[in-house]
């Protein structure tokens, strides 16, 4: 068997950012002083006149982001998750979603997989505060080579994006050369008939394994790649739920307001269907090894596989 | 400033006055008395200063105002008005449904609006932002940020004054309406940010201390700010809450209420004998 190759989103972000400094001079890097675990500081090096550095000072961050793309640029600002969609929720809302402006906010180090420096900088709820903002668009790539292809999709994208990436290094799943994001659109990844498992971020990997765990079991899984959580592709969900009759959402965010709360939200109005939600189940994390957490959190193919086979018993 | 100038911009503060009363009283709400405050120079900013043009409203080289103290859009919304870039009997839609004059001002529906704003402490950061891209471009344009005395309790105010000023962002300046109220009473009551000028001077700025009701003192400053290289200027104005309204300066009262019938017509009366 082929090696896994393991990289974390954030160096998909760093990868995507490179790319545009090359292909794209509106492009500017903002950070508020950690550019190296944000991976800007790669752009950074390669064109340190288009990378401003806001200090520790977030609300002034996304401002800034949010004057300077009204002088024509495409701004990229980075902090971690708990720092953007958390302590400056309110300037992403006034000042860069009410007016929709062209600012891309990449947060990094979202969710339980930050490990050991614990609840405080553990970012479950993002997806659930930006989702209340009209007009944003949010994307939680898979892995790496999404994670730098959904970069140069959102700047071409005139507006709003939060996009969500991981520190924790995450098994490759796509081939870089064939890869194709497509905005908005929900992927299938594999074809099933008794349970959809609706995965976005580090759990579509999780997906594809209890899957493929679950096939053993004789149940016949779809697994769709949620990458765009907003605006959501509702087609792509309510056929998975009309086609597989259950549906699994599984995320690295909390349980209320995310992917799950989504999905929910949309079935029970069009499509009353049995659900169930893997995710943090509305509690702060903690210190430790990053897999470990994920495995102790239920973030892991084993929970999918146990939440699959009990949504299919209430078909 | 020539005495014909001097008397055209009093007049002209006047008629935006009338339609700050004429705004909040139609609209049975709003915030008169720091729009009052703040009229002068907003005035003499619109009617003398910027390089704006009604006609295309996004100029690509004009000069951008961030109305940071956002509550005070009547105000801005007058002088808009008056400068043409819609027509002055629509300040009487102000805060009605459908209209495009908003409680606070919103970039997209009001022609003249550089920034949506109305959420203190957050104007000016886009300000700096804006100010930046000036520079990055090679613009000549120059970013004004209007700020009230109260709002700059917020830790954000001072998060972009160290940007800026770190930034060395002279084409930036920042006006402080000293008024001395805010919603809960006197600045100094309340949470005093005196003294005002040290502090701005202490975050690296050009600061300059001003009658904000004295037009020749208002442009001196502005000029001054424009000379200065290498920093960005701060002006402290020294304002009267609810200027112009006898019944309305220095009245805490008056920081977010509409006049009634009774009111709007002896407010009316007193700003008309300035015409």
């Amino acid at each position: 068997m082929a090696e896994v190759i393991k990289k974390a989103t954030r160096d998909g972000y760093g990868d995507g950012l490179l790319e545009l400094g090359k292909i794209d001079d509106k492009v500017i890097v903002m950070d508020a002083d950690l550019a190296g675990a944000t991976k800007t500081g790669v752009f950074k090096k390669a064109y340190p006149e288009k990378f401003f550095n806001a200090g520790i000072a977030e609300s002034n961050l996304f401002g800034v982001a949010a004057g300077l793309s009204l002088t024509g640029y495409t701004v990229f600002a980075s902090s971690f998750a708990m720092f953007a969609a958390g302590r400056a929720f309110e300037q992403i809302r006034n000042s860069i979603g009410y007016p929709h402006l062209n600012v891309k906010i990449c947060a990094t180090h979202a969710g339980i997989s930050v490990g050991e420096d614990g609840a405080s900088h553990q970012c479950c709820e993002d997806i659930a505060l930006m989702r209340t903002i009209p007009g944003m668009t949010i994307i939680n790539p898979a892995d790496a080579v999404e994670a730098k292809a959904a970069v140069l999709a959102a700047a071409k994208y005139e507006g709003p994006v939060y996009m969500r990436f991981g520190r924790l290094a995450v098994p490759q799943i796509f081939d870089e050369d064939t890869y194709e994001f497509k905005w908005g659109k929900a992927a299938t990844i594999s074809e099933g008939t008794d349970v959809a498992i609706l995965a976005t971020g580090l759990m579509v990997n999780e997906a594809m394994i209890a899957a493929e765990e679950l096939k053993d079991k004789g149940i016949s899984a779809r697994v769709v790649n949620v990458h765009t959580i907003k605006p959501l592709d509702e087609k792509a969900v309510l056929a998975a739920a009309r086609d597989c009759g259950c549906i699994v959402v599984a995320e690295e965010h909390s349980i209320i307001g995310g992917l799950g709360g989504a999905v929910a939200e949309l079935l029970s109005e069009k499509l009353p269907t049995p659900i169930a939600r893997v995710g943090v189940n509305d509690t702060f994390g903690k210190s430790g090894p990053a897999v470990d957490l994920l495995h102790e959190f239920g973030l892991d193919a084993a929970h999918i596989v146990k939440a699959a086979k009990d949504v299919v018993k209430r078909k | 400033m020539n005495a014909e100038l001097k008397s055209k911009l009093q007049k002209d503060a006047a008629r935006v006055r009338m339609n700050v009363i004429e705004g909040t009283f139609n609209a049975k709400s709003g915030h008169p008395g720091g729009s009052l405050s703040i009229t002068d120079i907003l005035t003499y900013l619109y009617m003398e200063k910027l390089n704006v043009d009604p006609k295309n409203p996004r100029a690509e080289d004009r000069d951008r105002l961030v109305l940071s103290k956002g509550h005070t859009a009547p105000a801005l919304y007058a002088v808009l008005a008056l400068k043409g870039f819609f027509p002055i009997e629509d300040i009487k839609t102000l805060r009605k449904p459908d209209s495009y004059l908003q409680g606070h001002p919103s970039m997209h529906m009001t022609p003249g609006v550089d920034m949506s704003t109305g959420s203190l402490g957050q104007g000016i950061s886009v300000a700096v932002g804006m100010a930046l891209g000036a520079k990055l471009n090679k613009k000549a344009y120059r970013v004004y940020a209007i700020l009230g005395d109260g709002e700059i309790q917020e830790g954000q105010v001072w998060e972009a004054a160290m940007f800026a000023a770190a930034k060395g962002l002279d084409n930036l300046t920042v006006v402080v309406d000293n008024n001395n109220l805010q919603i809960d009473g006197t600045i100094e009551e309340v949470n005093s940010p005196y003294p005002i000028d040290e502090k701005f001077e202490a975050f690296g700025f050009n600061v300059i201390n001003i009658d904000g009701h004295d037009f020749e003192q208002i442009a001196a400053a502005f000029e001054a700010a424009d000379n200065c290289k290498g920093k960005p200027t701060a002006i402290i104005a020294k304002t009267i809450k609810g200027k112009g309204v006898s019944f309305m300066e220095n009245q805490v009262g008056w920081h977010g209420k509409a006049p009634n019938a009774e009111e709007y017509e002896i407010a009316m009366a007193e700003l008309k004998e300035a015409l």
